[in-house]
C-alpha cells in the first residue's frame, strides 16, 4: 500500500479563497469558452436544475388534474402533453446528465487528483450539445408538445400530430452529450489518477462514474439510431415500425428498450456512486467490502444490458424470450442487495454524524430498498401480467429514479456544494428540507403502489371513483414535496450571498477533493496530489493531526 | 392475510387470481422483511454508533467474506425460487384450455368489439358464462391497446396485423372493469368496457334477447344507455360542446351541412345512416373517423338513439 507516507498538513494552509476558479478569470466570454471541468459542471448544474424546475412544474400540474376522476383543470389533449413532457424533460434533460455531467464533471477529476478531465475541449463540445438538445427540445414543448409519452411507442407516434419529429431530434442530440461525457470520463479514469492512485485506490464515486460511462458509450447509439428511424418514418413514410406501412411496432419497443433499459442504471449507478461516499464519510469509518461494490457496479451496468424485454411479459413477445429476460432479471438483485448490505456494513461501529448530506443518503437507503424491493413484484412474470402498465410500475420507478437517483443527487449536491461554491449552507434548514421531501416522496408514491395493485392503469386522464382518495392522497404528498425542493433551492441559493466560509475539508472525507481549497484554484491543486492512503482510510495514524488535539491513543492491533 | 388481501388486491374473479395473490402477498412478505432489516439496522446504528466527539476513533473493517458470501447466496436461492414461481403462473396464464369458448376482440381508438363464435357483435360489452374458460382471440385497428381485466388478473397487449390472446376462466359472477392499459391517446382513458359474467341459463337468455330491463326500457331511455355504453359519449356531447364529433344538443330537425358541400335535416332516417354508413355524409368542420354500428346495435337500440336525440332540446 502507498499509505505509508504522513498526510500533508492541510491545517496550516492559509486560506485565501478569493483566488479560485470561479473567480478567475472572470467574465461572462471566460465562462462560455471555459474548459475547466469545474465551471462545465457548473454550468451543466444550472442547466439541469432549470429543467428539473420545468418537469417538476409539469408533474405538480399532473397531480392537479388527477385530484378529481374527471376534468379538474385541463383537457386531455393538454393533460397528455404534459405527462408525456413531464418523462421527457425528467429523463432526457434532467436525470441522465444530473449526476455524471454535474456533479461528476465537477469532482471526478478533483477525487482522482486530476487537473482536468482527459479531453477539455471534448467536455465543452458535450456541455453545447446538451444546449442545442435542450433547446430543440424546448422549442418542440412550445411548438406543438408531444402526446406520446417519453417512451415515443409506435404506431401511436408515426401516426400523431405534434412536434414528436422534433422531440426525438432533440433526445437524439442529448445523446451525443452523454455519451461525449461517457467517453471522458473512461479517459480520464484511465490515464489521468494521481501517482500511487491504483485502480482499487480509487474513490468507489469513480468506480461507479466508469460503470456509467461504460453503459453511456455502448447503449446510447442504439437509442439514436431508433429515434432517427421513427423520424424517418414519420417523415419519410418508410415503413419500419408501422404496421400500416409493414412495419413491426414490437420492433420499436426491443430497440427502444435496449437503451432504456441501460439508461435507468446509466440513471441509479451515479446515485449509488454518491452513497458509497457519502456513507464513510459520515460514518468516519472505513467502507465495507470495498471491492465487492466496486465490481458490483460493473455486474450491474453488464447485466443491465440483458434484461430490457422485462418491459415486454405482455407486450407480444415470445413466451421462451420474457422466460429468459425474467430469469436474467433477477440476477440485478444481487448486486444491488450487495451495496445496500455493504452500506449497513460500513455505518456499524461508526462514527455516525446526521449532517444533511448523510441524511438524503439514510432516505437513499430506505427509499432504494423499496425501489428495489417493488422490482421483485414485477421481475415474477405471473405478477407482471396484473401490475404491468398501472400506477404500482409508476410508484416503483419513481422509487428508484427520484427515491434513488434525486436523493442522492440532492445528498451530493450539499455533499459538494461547500466545495463549489466555498459557503456552508443552514444546516438546520437542510435537514428540515431533506425530511419533508422524505415524508412527502412517500406521501406522494406509497399510495401510487395501491392504487397499481388494485388496477388503476397509468397514463389515465379519467379514472374510476373508487380510486379517487388514493388520488388526492398522493396529489397532497406531492405539495409536500414540492415545498421541500423548494426550501431546497432557497437554503442553497441564500449561502451565495454570503462571503466564503466553508473550510477546506467540512465533513472530514478523506479523498482528494477535500484536500484542496473551497471553492479550488482553477488549476486544481496547491499541492502535488500523491496518494498516501486509501480513499476511506479513517485509521489514527492516517488522519492529519488537528491542532490543539492530542493525538488519540491507537486502538490495540490496528495494522494496515 | 385476508384482510390484506382484500385491502390491497381487486377481487379475485377467475381461476388465474389465487396463484398471482400469493405470489404478491409472498413477496409483500419478503419485501417487508429485507425492508424492516434495512430500515431497523439503519435506525439501530445511527443510535448506536452516533458520534459522540469529534475525535472519536472506528475500527478500520474493511470486509468479512463469510458476512458477504451469506448475503449474495441467501437473496439469490431466494430470488430464483421466485422467478420460477412466476414462470409457473405466467405459463398458466399464457395456454388456454382446449375446450375455451373463443370470442374475437378488436380494439380500435377508443372501444372494444367482441364477436362470439355465432357472429353476433358487442360493443364494450362481453357476456360469458361462469365457470367457463373463454379465450379471446385480439388485434387492433390502428394503434397498440392492451386488454386488462384487474379481477381476473389477466393482461394483454392488442397489436395491428398481428393476433394476441388471454384466457380465463371467471369464478364469481357479476360485471367485472375492463380497462385500456396501452396508451393511446385522447379517449385512452375512456375506453374501457364491462365483463358481464353469469350463469348459463341467463348468459343463453341473453344471447338470444338482449338484457331483460332494455326490453321493458323506455325508447329515449335505451337510447341513453347506447349513448354511455357504446361509446357515442366518447366523440358527441350533450350539452352543445364540441368533440371529435357534433354534440347532438338540439341538432334534430336541425339542417346538417356535410363536408362534400350538400345538406340535409337531421331527421330518423338521416340518423340511421349515419349509424349505419358514418363516411357518406360527413358533417362539415369534422374529420370523417366515427366507426360504422352496422350490426352492433340491435333494432330497438337504433330505435332509442334516434329517440334520444329527439329529446335533446
Amino acid at each position: 500500500m502507498a499509505d505509508v507516507l504522513a498526510v500533508p498538513l492541510h491545517a496550516t494552509h492559509k486560506h485565501d479563497a478569493s483566488d479560485n476558479y470561479l473567480t478567475n478569470p472572470r467574465g461572462l466570454k471566460s465562462w462560455l469558452t471555459t474548459v475547466d471541468h469545474k465551471r462545465i459542471g457548473i454550468m451543466y448544474l444550472w442547466a439541469i436544475l432549470a429543467a428539473f424546475l420545468i418537469g417538476g412544474v409539469f408533474a405538480l400540474l399532473v397531480r392537479i388534474e388527477l385530484l378529481t376522476p374527471k376534468t379538474t383543470i385541463m383537457s386531455a389533449e393538454t393533460y397528455n402533453k404534459m405527462f408525456s413532457l413531464h418523462g421527457a424533460v425528467m429523463v432526457f434533460l434532467f436525470i441522465i446528465p444530473s449526476i455524471p455531467a454535474a456533479l461528476g464533471n465537477f469532482a471526478l477529476p478533483l477525487m482522482l487528483g486530476a487537473k482536468d478531465v482527459a479531453f477539455p475541449r471534448l467536455n465543452l463540445l458535450s456541455y453545447y450539445i446538451y444546449v442545442v438538445g435542450a433547446i430543440l427540445g424546448i422549442t418542440a414543448m412550445v411548438g406543438g408538445g408531444i402526446d406520446t409519452g417519453w417512451t415515443f411507442y409506435t404506431p401511436y407516434s408515426s401516426t400523431t400530430g405534434g412536434a414528436v419529429s422534433l422531440m426525438t431530434f432533440a433526445a437524439f442530440v442529448l445523446g451525443f452529450s452523454s455519451i461525449f461525457t461517457g467517453i471522458n470520463f473512461i479517459a480520464t479514469i484511465h490515464k489521468l489518477r494521481a501517482p500511487g492512485m491504483t485502480w482499487y485506490q480509487m474513490p468507489l464515486f469513480c468506480w461507479s462514474m466508469y460503470a456509467t460511462a461504460v453503459i453511456q458509450v455502448l447503449a446510447t447509439p442504439v437509442l439514436g439510431i431508433t429515434l432517427l428511424l421513427l423520424i424517418m418514418e414519420r417523415t419519410f413514410h418508410i415503413g419500419i415500425f408501422d404496421p400500416k406501412l409493414g412495419g413491426d411496432p414490437v420492433l420499436f419497443q426491443h430497440f427502444f428498450w435496449f437503451y432504456s433499459h441501460p439508461a435507468v442504471y446509466i440513471m441509479i449507478v451515479p446515485g449509488m456512486a454518491i452513497i458509497s461516499e457519502l456513507i464513510p464519510t459520515f460514518s468516519k469509518k472505513s467502507i465495507f467490502g470495498y471491492k465487492a461494490i466496486g465490481f458490483s457496479s460493473i455486474a450491474i451496468a453488464l447485466l443491465g444490458f440483458l434484461v430490457w424485454g422485462h418491459h415486454m411479459f405482455v407486450a407480444g413477445q415470445s413466451q421462451l424470450a420474457s422466460t429468459l429476460f425474467s430469469f436474467l432479471t433477477f440476477f440485478v438483485a444481487i448486486p444491488s442487495g450487495v451495496k445496500v448490505f455493504n452500506w449497513l456494513a460500513t455505518m456499524y461501529r461508526g462514527s455516525i454524524s446526521l449532517e444533511t448530506p448523510m441524511l438524503y443518503a439514510i432516505s437513499f437507503l430506505l427509499l432504494f430498498s423499496i425501489g428495489g424491493l417493488t422490482g421483485l413484484f414485477l421481475g415474477m412474470m405471473s405478477v407482471d401480467i396484473h401490475l404491468h402498465d398501472t400506477y404500482f410500475v409508476v410508484a416503483h420507478f419513481h422509487y428508484v429514479m427520484m427515491g434513488g437517483t434525486v436523493i442522492a443527487f440532492l445528498g451530493g449536491l450539499h455533499y459538494w456544494w461547500p466545495k463549489m461554491f466555498g459557503r456552508m449552507y443552514n444546516e438546520n434548514l437542510g435537514r428540515i428540507a431533506c425530511a419533508l421531501i422524505f415524508v412527502g416522496f412517500n406521501a406522494t408514491f406509497l399510495p401510487q403502489f395501491v392504487l397499481g395493485s388494485r388496477g388503476m392503469p397509468r397514463r389515465y386522464y379519467n379514472y374510476l371513483e373508487q380510486f379517487q382518495p388514493l388520488h388526492q392522497f398522493s396529489t397532497f404528498g406531492s405539495w409536500i414535496l414540492g415545498l421541500g425542493l423548494f426550501m431546497v433551492a432557497g437554503n442553497l441559493l441564500a449561502s451565495l450571498r454570503k462571503p466564503y466560509d466553508a473550510p477546506r475539508n467540512p465533513w472530514g472525507g478523506r479523498t482528494f477533493e477535500w484536500e484542496t481549497q473551497s471553492p479550488p484554484i482553477t488549476h486544481n491543486f496547491d499541492f502535488d496530489p500523491v496518494l498516501k492512503h486509501g480513499p476511506y482510510d479513517y485509521r489514527p495514524e492516517k488522519l492529519p493531526p488537528r491542532p490543539g488535539v492530542l493525538s488519540p491513543a491507537r486502538p490495540a492491533g490496528g495494522h494496515s | 392475510m385476508n384482510w390484506f388481501r382484500q385491502l390491497i388486491l381487486p377481487i379475485e374473479g377467475s381461476t388465474l387470481a389465487r396463484d398471482v395473490d400469493n405470489a404478491y402477498l409472498f413477496v409483500t412478505l419478503v419485501s417487508l422483511f429485507f425492508f424492516v432489516l434495512v430500515a431497523g439496522l439503519a435506525a439501530l446504528f445511527v443510535w448506536r454508533y452516533r458520534r459522540r466527539g469529534p475525535n472519536e476513533i472506528t475500527p478500520h473493517i474493511t470486509h468479512n467474506l463469510g458476512l458477504e458470501v451469506t448475503w449474495t447466496t441467501i437473496p439469490l436461492v431466494l430470488v430464483m425460487g421466485l422467478f420460477f414461481w412466476g414462470f409457473y403462473g405466467f405459463m398458466r396464464a399464457q395456454i388456454a384450455p382446449g375446450e375455451a369458448m373463443e370470442v374475437q376482440v378488436t380494439a380500435k381508438k377508443w372501444q372494444w368489439q367482441f364477436e362470439y363464435p355465432d357472429g353476433m357483435r358487442t360493443l364494450n360489452e362481453l357476456h360469458v358464462p361462469l365457470g367457463k374458460p373463454v379465450r379471446l382471440v385480439m388485434t387492433a385497428e390502428d394503434v397498440l391497446h392492451s386488454f386488462y381485466v384487474p379481477s381476473f388478473r389477466v393482461k394483454h397487449d392488442v397489436i395491428p396485423n398481428r393476433y394476441t390472446e388471454v384466457w380465463f376462466e371467471p369464478t364469481k359472477a357479476g360485471t367485472h372493469q375492463v380497462f385500456c392499459t396501452e396508451y393511446c391517446g385522447k379517449g385512452h382513458s375512456d375506453m374501457l368496457a364491462k365483463i358481464v359474467v353469469e350463469d348459463e341459463q341467463s348468459y343463453q337468455k341473453w344471447l338470444i334477447e338482449g338484457d331483460e330491463s332494455m326490453k321493458s326500457m323506455p325508447l329515449a331511455e335505451l337510447g341513453k344507455l347506447v349513448w354511455e355504453n357504446r361509446g357515442c359519449s366518447t366523440c358527441h356531447a350533450l350539452d352543445g360542446t364540441r368533440g371529435q364529433g357534433p354534440s347532438w344538443k338540439g341538432i334534430f330537425g336541425q339542417t346538417h351541412k356535410f363536408a362534400d358541400g350538400a345538406s340535409a335535416p337531421v331527421d330518423a332516417n338521416y340518423i340511421r345512416e349515419s349509424l349505419m354508413e358514418p363516411q357518406k355524409h360527413v358533417v362539415q368542420g369534422f374529420e370523417g373517423i366515427m366507426p360504422t354500428y352496422q350490426g352492433l346495435l340491435r333494432p330497438r337500440e337504433v330505435l332509442g338513439v334516434i329517440e334520444f336525440i329527439k329529446t335533446l332540446k
